[in-house]
């Protein structure tokens, strides 16, 4: 039995399909062109005019948009609305001080919020739900994101934020909460605390959960679902784009269905820009058809996945997206933060340390470790332990400050990290994310 | 009065130690006295040889992490409580030692020598000559 928040929409024909996205896509086109300085360039340097693209068979003409575009819009660049129509603002952890800040209109937050509330009945939800929301909370657009789709369907909903594993499962036993939304580690870690507890699934009512925001696997899936009794969905989403929401799983389990009546969504070459075709691997790039504040015309995620239009089981006609299988820059998700080896490096350089620097991310009882190996020169060298702990303190809070998330920092004897063509090997991964 | 110690940062791994010391010893440089220092991921091997700035200079062309580091000895009787003696005096000066190590002398039977490195090596030299115990120099051991 498939349950739909907006059937007319989630399974629609491909001809209705078409006829929305073409409209919309016309029209935002307009609106970013008019309303944006920094894409009418782009655009005029392309020699695309607005009424160029009329169909999503025009897209190809747009230009793409970079993370780095962003960065350089920081912060209203951007903006395609007067700051006093936005109403909310979410942002992703910055690199050397420049963050990426996304802008809501009250029709934004009323929109996305819809995504979530679709994700949630995909999941089985209903409004005699009870909704344990257990992302973070604040800048971060889990929690907003995830709270806002319950309070639309008409859940009670419990805002936990993340953290305080034993109050979390409190709440699941005195409240008797249905569904959990938090990271998958971080509901892998509830499930052991569970056991730790003494308790079983069947001291608690939970019947699903969904969780996003980082890479994880079908095992992790299996491991979840038993130790939490629940059915576990994914949820796909980009603070740029809006936030979770942007495309969910259902109960086929198999793939996640693209809100496409608000994201166009096309599968790239990376290395050329080259459009691929459904079922083919590359680079997903989305086109925001329905933001205001914030619409983003052909957004270059970095995540690699492929796309698939064949009909689901559950009978909705959105195209469905497998888990991102890997990314086409250097960036690691660590505790659900985004990370750049670029963003260790600049706190190295500014410490007065050499670019010699191995970065080693590891998951440990299903939370993820960041160890950073770093070289120390004769210069910095003093001769007493207690000096040397307290160096690596101070680049482990440096680093802390740029990330947001704590590093162990080993200082090891200069010339000793490998190198390759002169270059360290900077980032070992030895977490397992996809299967 | 002080002497220059030779310390050498190195990785807490099997078989550091051994290739650190055959480099000493390839290169002829003859310890006197060593001592280490160790966490869970490094070690700070310290030592005391005739040329510290020679020692120091090879160890760098090598690649070697290395630093000179101004410590003092003083000689003292191989006998209970000389030690005690000494670290009072420093204390009364407000000294703090960071970390001491001893080496018994090739030269004079029954005298062993204290190396010591602490927060100020002027106010801790002085205290103990104002208390008539004489600093020991870098040729006195060699």
């Amino acid at each position: 039995m498939a349950n739909y928040y907006q059937p007319e929409i989630e399974c629609a024909s491909e001809e209705q399909r078409k006829a929305m996205q073409d409209e919309r896509l016309a029209s935002q086109v307009k609106h970013v062109y008019e309303n944006v300085e920094y894409y009418r360039k782009l655009m005029d340097e392309k020699g695309v005019k607005p009424e160029d693209v009329q169909t999503t068979a025009d897209l190809y003409k747009l230009p793409f948009i970079s993370k780095a575009d962003l960065r350089e819009a920081y912060p209203y660049g951007l903006l395609a609305t007067p700051i006093e129509e936005c109403v909310e603002i979410h942002s992703t952890s910055g690199t050397t001080g420049k963050r990426v800040v996304a802008f809501y209109t009250k029709e934004d937050v009323d929109l996305w919020h819809e995504c979530c509330a679709r994700a949630i009945v995909a999941a089985g939800g209903t409004k005699e739900d009870i909704c344990q929301i257990a992302y973070g909370y604040g800048l971060f657009t889990g929690g907003a994101g995830l709270d806002g789709g319950s309070h639309k369907l008409g859940c009670l909903t419990l805002p936990m934020s993340s953290g305080n594993t034993e109050r979390q499962i409190q709440f699941m036993q005195d409240l008797k909460s249905t569904i959990l939304c938090c990271t998958p580690s971080y509901a892998a870690y509830i499930g052991e605390t569970l056991r730790d507890m003494g308790l079983t699934p069947d001291d608690i009512s939970l019947k699903a959960g969904i969780f996003g925001a980082e890479p994880w696997t079908e095992e992790m899936r299996k491991d979840i679902e038993k130790n939490l009794g629940i059915k576990a969905y994914d949820i796909y989403g980009l603070t740029e784009s809006s936030g979770p929401g942007v495309a969910f799983e259902c109960s086929a389990q198999k793939g996640m269905h693209i809100n496409e009546d608000h994201f166009i969504a096309e599968i790239i070459n990376p290395e050329t820009g080259e459009v691929l075709s459904d079922g083919e691997k590359g680079e997903l790039v989305f086109t925001s058809l329905t933001k205001k504040a914030f619409p983003l015309l052909r957004y270059r995620t970095r995540d690699i996945c492929v796309l698939n239009r064949e009909k689901c089981s559950c009978g909705r006609t959105f195209v469905r997206m497998t888990k991102p299988m890997g990314r086409s820059d250097d960036m690691m998700i660590i505790r659900g933060v985004n990370v750049f080896p670029s963003q260790i490096e600049t706190v190295l350089l500014e410490q007065g340390y050499p670019p010699h620097y191995r970065i080693e991310v590891d998951r440990v009882n299903n939370s993820d470790t960041l160890d950073v190996y770093v070289e120390l020169s004769s210069n910095m060298f003093s001769d007493t332990v207690k000096d040397i702990a307290k160096k690596e303190k101070d680049l482990a809070g440096a680093i802390k400050t740029m990330l947001g998330i704590s590093p162990k920092v080993h200082l090891v004897p200069a010339k000793t990290i490998e190198r390759s063509e002169g270059k360290a090997v900077r980032v070992v991964d030895k977490r397992k994310l996809h299967d | 009065m002080s002497i220059k110690q030779v310390s050498i940062f190195i990785e807490n791994a099997a078989g550091r130690l051994a290739e650190t010391t055959k480099f000493l010893a390839d290169n002829r440089i003859n310890l006197r006295a060593l001592s280490i220092a160790d966490s869970q991921d490094f070690g700070i091997v310290r030592i005391i040889c005739e040329n510290p700035e020679e020692a120091e200079q090879r160890l760098k062309e090598a690649d070697f992490v290395t630093t000179i580091t101004d410590v003092f000895a003083v000689e003292l009787q191989d006998e209970a409580g000389s030690l005690s003696k000494v670290l009072f005096i420093l204390a009364a000066a407000g000294v703090s030692v960071e970390y001491t190590y001893a080496f018994l002398s090739t030269k004079k039977e029954g005298s062993a020598y204290m190396i010591f490195r602490v927060n100020d090596n002027d106010a801790a030299i002085q205290a103990l000559k104002d208390k008539g115990i004489a600093i020991t120099s870098q040729k006195d051991i060699f």
